[in-house]
């Protein structure tokens, strides 16, 4: 395997996002700024009868409002879909052409990459129950395979059922880009597209592209994916107050929100982006990743894990705790993430834990599950270039035994040069990712 | 700067042809065939009523006793890359907590994983109580579900089902702490985790990474998908041996199956202070993207899938007169075989002509993600062989076909051997392999 001899820097040059707070990135920062909340009663199916019926979902989204020529586009699942439209966003703002078979951007299609943190698309429910239904013999308590068999077969379709499989919205995004580097999709649950990042960033340090398309895009908003939470018990129950429920830290916290979305960043070698004139929003300095290796179910009670993959990429990036002026926590709203995650703060940066703010976005975005860690990731971007933390709102309870900086329901000036974004998995993977202004 | 070389030290796989890389390679050495009439349930019904199934197993009898109760969170995907992963890793001679947890060998933060999982189907007859109590009519309402259909699902269903869950219950077993992904591209997948897996190791993030792919497509929802997108066979099915056949030019489609490959991946020089019998060398990595018209076939003319090929020759440093075996994808879909053979010919020029092709899916059938991985470790075993088995139900070249598909079984010194991908979507990669001998280092 061929090594560079010199170092690759990465940079920064593009972002956009498709989220439960707004449609492109300076909507989604205005709402974070103002403590917003994205979060509403569950529009997508009737969950009026779920034990959790409210979500945090994309509104009035439109490809057509980001794309020219949406035919390639038109059967994608929801991710996808998001996928397709933050990508033309970032795409736009990094001075990359999209749609064109001869780009003029300076960049060889072979040296551009796309790495995304991608979730599955939604089954086509009537069909899928359906065919159960029609091959279910009650009375024997037997699928009656023939019959099932006979009712998929007429009731699938052929393009839908191709659109969930997860890699499709690395597809689209090559057919937007013509991108032909290195690209795969990972689906490490809700720490997905921070791998996704810091992978990419390995992809260019080690030069394997110039250029990688890069970040999540997920949408588990449908009947068995709130099934499968809520029957975990992950999920707020709080259906009184749907705007309060995401309450990272909080005592009363009582599981997380789920939400939906897409945050891709253009990510490209420092001299690309000179030689290319682009505006540079940060550089990627540090990537780390660990796993629990415990439980399937459960985090390891020391945070063993987080606190690996935080000096992982500490240590990457020729960083020490001195250095980190923020911390986006994962800090999900649950029990058992907020305590530990808490915990595995504090044994890495020890007496200087309560001197770093570490806030939760997800307090107002929700949980976008794969496409949480980059869409967190442009809210670190953004804190970067504006010198602003987000805050984390509902933080009308703080739990007595949670006492870091969490930045509590106002946005924060101050100067912020160093950025952690963290991310940990169901199932115990860890990312890290550091950010530093250039 | 400096990175590790990276060699393959422990081979694992479960496959229609048996559950031990032995097994396999013996089944492929004499040509035999692991596609039949699907046992699973009764296939009554499909277009098609076969796949490559892997023997009965049980899975208690493969995992540690402390990981005993955690088999019931496993769907069929995390019990075939669980087994693989326990030969993978006893063959190593690396001991991991899964081997004895009182002569640990490794250091777990040090040990990595990396993994390509498919979409999982989850499991209907589980979900059909629910499902059935939740209808009305013959209709199926969501109201209902909501208030008594969910609360008969077990309340750690979704965990079985989590793509990333193959990766989680070989780390948990194995005790993995460093870093940990899985890698969601289909048929691409094996050869896209096992290529990040490499980098870990050559970048220093690991000096042990499990890689590989582990996949069923033996569900019903799986199989019909395959025939909506036409890649499924119809013909030749009262011959099921001879009904996938990539390449030929009888051939009309795809048999799908199940298994899982996973690899040791160890940096050199940690292999060799431990004296770890060394099987080959990862020498490189190549990876594009199809960009055709359509998403569900590779581009007419393979371009992406060339672009892989070239640069995996290129990252290896061999030109295409070195590769002394490519194990393609083949499928039997006439059209992806067309455009894979088109894309070959480009990549290796002249070379085409002598550079002996082995396709296996004619006897393994397709696989998912776990078909690159089940590759990998036919490429491996043949170059420590020596040895490049027969094709099988390969008669007549397809037209336009120019490959070299050997139709019988030869020794062959196989210094170079490249395995290549590429899935819906348009994903591809290839990698390539070099043999690797003790006291003069990769010959």
């Amino acid at each position: 395997m061929k090594t560079p001899k010199t170092r690759e820097r990465v940079v920064i040059t593009g972002m956009g996002i498709v989220c439960p707070l707004g449609n492109s990135v300076e909507a989604m920062w205005q709402a974070i700024l103002a403590g917003r909340s994205g979060v509403g009663r569950t529009t997508i199916f009737d969950a009026s009868t779920f034990p959790t019926t409210f979500d945090a979902e994309v509104k009035g989204y439109n490809l057509a409002d980001s794309v020219s020529d949406c035919r390639r586009h038109t059967a994608c699942n929801r991710g996808a879909g998001f996928a397709v439209g933050a990508a033309a966003q970032a795409c736009r703002q990094a001075g990359i052409d999209i749609q064109t078979t001869e780009p003029r951007d300076g960049i060889q299609r072979a040296r551009m990459g796309i790495y995304l943190g991608a979730g599955e698309g939604s089954l086509d429910y009537d069909a899928f129950f359906g065919c159960i239904i029609a091959g279910w013999n009650a009375q024997e308590q037997r699928m009656a395979w023939d019959r099932l068999n006979a009712s998929a077969a007429k009731h699938l379709n052929a393009a839908h059922e191709l659109e969930q499989e997860p890699n499709m919205a690395v597809a689209h995004i090559a057919a937007l880009t013509g991108a032909r580097g290195p690209a795969r999709s990972c689906l490490t649950a809700c720490a997905a597209s921070t791998q996704a990042v810091g992978e990419a960033m390995m992809m260019i340090r080690w030069g394997r592209a110039d250029v990688v398309i890069a970040g999540g895009a997920h949408s588990m908003i449908h009947p068995l994916g709130i099934t499968g939470f809520n029957r975990l018990t992950a999920l707020s129950t709080r259906n009184d107050s749907p705007q309060t429920a995401s309450r990272p830290f909080c005592v009363s916290r009582d599981g997380f929100v789920i939400g939906e979305g897409a945050a891709i960043v253009v990510l490209e070698s420092l001299s690309s982006a000179q030689r290319r004139g682009a505006g540079i929003l940060a550089e990627v300095v540090g990537y780390g990743a660990s796993s629990d290796a415990f439980r399937i179910t459960d985090m390891h009670e020391s945070g063993r894990g987080p606190v690996q993959a935080m000096r992982a990429a500490m240590a990457d990036a020729g960083l020490t705790t001195r250095d980190i002026d923020y911390i986006n926590a994962h800090g999900t709203s649950t029990q058992e993430n907020d305590s530990i995650e808490t915990l595995a703060i504090k044994t890495v940066f020890g007496e200087r834990a309560k001197q770093v703010p570490a806030s939760s976005v997800k307090s107002m975005l929700g949980h976008l599950i794969g496409a949480a860690g980059a869409a967190e990731l442009i809210t670190c971007i953004l804190a970067i270039r504006d010198n602003i933390v987000p805050p984390t709102i509902n933080l009308v309870d703080p739990d007595p035994k949670l006492d870091l900086d969490y930045v509590p329901n106002t946005a924060r000036r101050m100067p912020v040069n160093v950025v952690m974004n963290e991310s940990f998995g169901f199932g115990g993977q860890n990312n890290v990712v550091i950010l530093r202004r250039l | 700067m400096e990175s590790a070389r990276v060699v393959v030290t422990g081979l694992g796989a479960v496959s229609p042809l048996g559950l031990s890389v032995e097994q396999m390679w013996a089944g492929l050495c004499e040509g035999r065939c692991g596609i039949a009439r699907i046992k699973a349930f009764d296939p009554a019904g499909l277009p098609c009523e076969l796949a490559g199934e892997v023997p009965e197993y049980r899975i208690q009898d493969y995992v540690p006793k402390t990981h005993r109760k955690a088999t019931k969170l496993m769907c069929r995907d995390i019990e075939l890359a669980v087994i693989a992963a326990r030969e993978a890793v006893a063959g190593s001679g690396l001991v991991t907590k899964g081997i004895d947890p009182e002569h640990v060998t490794v250091e777990p933060t040090r040990v990595g994983i990396n993994v390509g999982a498919g979409m999982i189907s989850c499991d209907m007859v589980e979900l059909a109580p629910a499902v059935a109590a939740s209808a009305a009519d013959g209709r199926f309402d969501i109201r209902t579900w909501g208030k008594q259909g969910l609360e008969l699902i077990t309340p750690l269903w979704l965990l079985k089902y989590l793509p990333n869950m193959l990766a989680c219950h070989i780390g948990i077993i194995h005790d993995i702490q460093g870093p940990s992904n899985t890698i969601t591209c289909a048929e691409a997948a094996a050869h896209l985790a096992i290529g990040e897996a490499a980098q870990v190791v050559a970048r220093g993030d690991a000096d042990v990474v499990l890689t590989g792919a582990g996949e069923t497509k033996i569900d019903p929802l799986l199989l019909i998908r395959q025939h909506l997108l036409h890649r499924a066979t119809t013909a030749r099915t009262d011959k099921p041996d001879t009904a996938c056949r990539p390449f030929d030019a009888d051939a009309q489609g795809s048999v799908f199956g199940e298994g899982a490959g996973i690899i040791v991946l160890e940096n050199l020089e940690h292999a060799r202070r431990r004296g770890a019998r060394i099987l080959a060398e990862l020498v490189g990595i190549g990876q594009s993207h199809s960009i055709g018209p359509v998403y569900e076939r590779l581009e007419l003319d393979g371009k992406g899938l060339q672009i892989a090929i070239e640069n995996a020759m290129e990252d290896a440093g061999v030109g295409p007169e070195e590769l002394d075996l490519v194990i393609p994808h083949g499928t039997g879909v006439p059209r992806d075989d067309l455009a894979e053979a088109t894309a070959i010919a480009a990549a290796l020029g002249p070379a085409v002509r002598k550079v002996p092709v082995w396709p296996t899916k004619s006897m393994l059938s397709t696989t998912g993600a776990a078909s690159g991985a089940l590759d990998v470790v036919a490429a491996v075993r043949a170059m420590a062989q020596g040895i490049i088995p027969a094709a099988r139900n390969f008669t007549r070249p397809a037209e336009g076909c120019r490959l070299n598909i050997a139709t019988e079984s030869r020794a062959a010194g196989i210094r170079h051997a490249m395995c290549c991908s590429y899935t819906h979507g348009g994903q591809t990669a290839a990698l390539v392999f070099r043999r690797f001998d003790e006291g003069g280092g990769t010959t």
